[in-house]
């Protein structure tokens, strides 16, 4: 155990510790221009003069500034225990009903992605078994689902939340769409793979026990397909979140994780922006970490986990 | 209404004939595996076509096929401006900048075991992370030009990259490694002679994928701020204006760019993996 936490855990202590020194001359001019202001004298004087120097080189000359970097309000790359504290503050101490509870914006994203994954899920894996049965809809669509994740479907994000609230649809559908269609290709051509896995023998073997089609299906095709299922599951829940976060994009003012990413943006609100990334990325582990949890379990009880 | 069933005619007629093609005789010949999936296309874009004409869907909703290619037509400078700005400049420069550092990280945790047990799995976390997320804080520092595009387009390859060139290089099995010892292989002749070609194959799946996140990247940094062109300019201000024809004509070259450079990539892998079994033609 120690063995392999062991250098994870190096790794992310010398990630924290570059982070915390890239934020010295990330936030050098602002906090020197900031302590000018209040009348500090610093070497090169006026910030005019300052924009010539490096940035380390500004760190170097005025070292007695430096403790100031890692607590600004509006810094250009924040510390990690302001974005922590960001997190904590949103998380925890707001009520989870207020408009700054990263738990609201959270949840909303969260709905949204739900309601798209079961949806684009269920139909890739409907789609599926047709093309698995029917060599028309093979040879016909096949082609188009391959060709399709070579597509950046997600830039149509934005027009289908614009067109859909023209239409009258606002809120949690059209969002749901759009993670439904991003977690749909996925599924569809990891699950035909799955459905064709049973071997040759397999199948034969069914025959000569004289099984219906639907026989196949449920007691050799569907089991065989469980690991191809869970793989392209993990992928397509990572696909809907991103796909509802780019959807809440266009909502600027709106909720969701996607819309506090934009108004952290238009605001210069950088503490809020990484916040925000971290809930997200919070969110996308814990998704995947489900579908894993699910997948183990359902593996150990066919037998199939190794 | 007559639009609505010549559309619903189209569709059955050509639903017959595919049906026919795929079940008769000819079915196994490349003629066919081609026209099949064509003419599926070409039946969703006639119904397109006539549902929109027979039902008088606005143009806000959904334009018609024939008005998407009138405006593709009519402006080429303007897409192909967008497509310089976007692909050209955002997505490819920052496909080249990830693929290569992240070719230059694998190799340092190819070398090192610590690394390789501590940064790979790190990497796999993040590769699947939302990364586009970052896209505001890196228009925020570098600007509303193409470098920051490429810098969300850096940050958005160089994960799945670096888990996928790692895995190919440990790709090869121990009695090979042995042999490349037996005949006194440097660290080096080995990886050029043994380690780099075995890796090719996880190489080249590590750029398929990539190469779609890189035009995804380059198109949603530019909703966060952009110079008067590009690709995601092109589509938030048009789908502003309410002119869908423009949105859709983008999403056309869009398209066309994501799969032309797929099929580059794949055309290159099929040069340089003659030898693995995927690539064997016949079965």
């Amino acid at each position: 155990m120690i063995n392999k936490i062991g250098p994870v855990l190096a790794v992310l202590a010398v990630i924290i510790g570059l982070w915390y020194l890239a934020c010295m001359p990330m936030n050098i001019r602002l906090a020197l221009d900031t302590a000018e202001r209040q009348g500090a004298v610093i070497t090169p004087e006026g910030r005019v003069n300052r924009q010539e120097h490096s940035a380390i080189g500004l760190v170097i000359k005025n070292p007695q500034h430096v403790a100031g970097i890692w607590s600004q309000k509006k810094p250009r790359l924040p510390a990690p225990h302001q974005v922590v504290a960001e997190l904590w503050r949103t998380t925890m101490e707001v009520k989870p009903t207020s408009k700054r509870s990263l738990v609201l914006h959270g949840w909303v994203t969260l709905s949204a992605t739900g309601l798209g994954f079961i949806i684009g899920s269920l139909s890739g894996v409907l789609l599926a078994i047709g093309i698995v049965h029917n060599r028309a809809m093979d040879m016909s669509v096949m082609p188009w689902a391959i060709a399709s994740q070579t597509i950046p479907i997600l830039a149509i994000a934005p027009m289908i939340i614009v067109v859909l609230a023209s239409v009258g649809l606002q809120g949690l559908i059209p969002k749901a769409l759009i993670s439904a269609y991003l977690s749909f290709f996925p599924v569809v051509v990891g699950m035909v793979k799955g459905l064709r896995s049973p071997s040759h023998m397999d199948l034969d073997l069914m025959q000569t026990w004289s099984a219906t089609r639907s026989q196949i299906f449920w007691k050799l095709r569907m089991p065989a397909s469980a690991p191809y299922l869970f793989a392209s599951l993990k992928i397509g829940v990572a696909s809907s979140l991103v796909g509802t976060i780019v959807a809440e994009l266009p909502a600027g003012g709106g909720q969701g994780l996607g819309a506090r990413l934009l108004s952290g943006s238009y605001y210069g609100q950088t503490v809020q922006i990484w916040a925000a990334l971290f809930a997200t990325a919070i969110l996308a582990a814990a998704l995947v970490a489900l579908i894993g949890g699910i997948e183990k379990g359902v593996l150990k009880r066919m037998g199939l986990a190794g | 209404m007559i639009e609505v069933i010549a559309a619903f005619l189209a569709w059955a007629g050509i639903w017959v004939l595919n049906t026919r093609l795929a079940n008769g005789p000819a079915s196994n010949t490349r003629a066919v595996q081609l026209l099949v999936p064509v003419l599926f296309g070409v039946t969703i874009l006639v119904v397109w076509e006539l549902v929109v004409r027979g039902l008088n869907v606005p143009m806000v909703i959904l334009p018609a096929p024939t008005s998407i290619a009138a405006t593709i037509g009519e402006s080429v400078p303007t897409l192909w401006n967008d497509f310089v700005q976007t692909f050209v400049k955002g997505a490819l420069s920052g496909f080249a900048i990830g693929v290569a550092a992240a070719f230059v990280v694998a190799i340092f945790v190819d070398r090192s075991e610590f690394l390789s047990r501590g940064l790979v799995p790190v990497a796999n976390f993040l590769a699947a992370l939302p990364i586009v997320g970052t896209a505001p804080i890196l228009v925020m520092w570098y600007g509303y030009d193409w470098q920051s595009k490429a810098a969300v387009v850096v940050a958005m390859v160089f994960f799945p990259m670096l888990v996928n060139i790692s895995a190919g290089l440990q790709e090869t099995t121990p009695m090979q490694r042995d042999q490349m010892k037996t005949w006194a292989a440097s660290y080096w002749q080995a990886f050029w002679k043994l380690r780099l070609p075995a890796a090719m194959p996880f190489l080249f799946n590590g750029l398929k994928i990539c190469s779609t996140l890189a035009l995804i990247g380059a198109i949603v940094a530019e909703f966060f701020g952009s110079p008067l062109s590009g690709m995601g300019f092109r589509i938030s201000v048009s789908v502003g204006r309410l002119s869908l024809d423009m949105v859709w004509a983008e999403i056309f070259v869009a398209a066309l760019a994501g799969s032309l450079f797929y099929g580059v990539i794949a055309l290159v892998e099929q040069w340089v993996t003659f030898w693995h079994p995927s690539q064997r033609k016949g079965r």
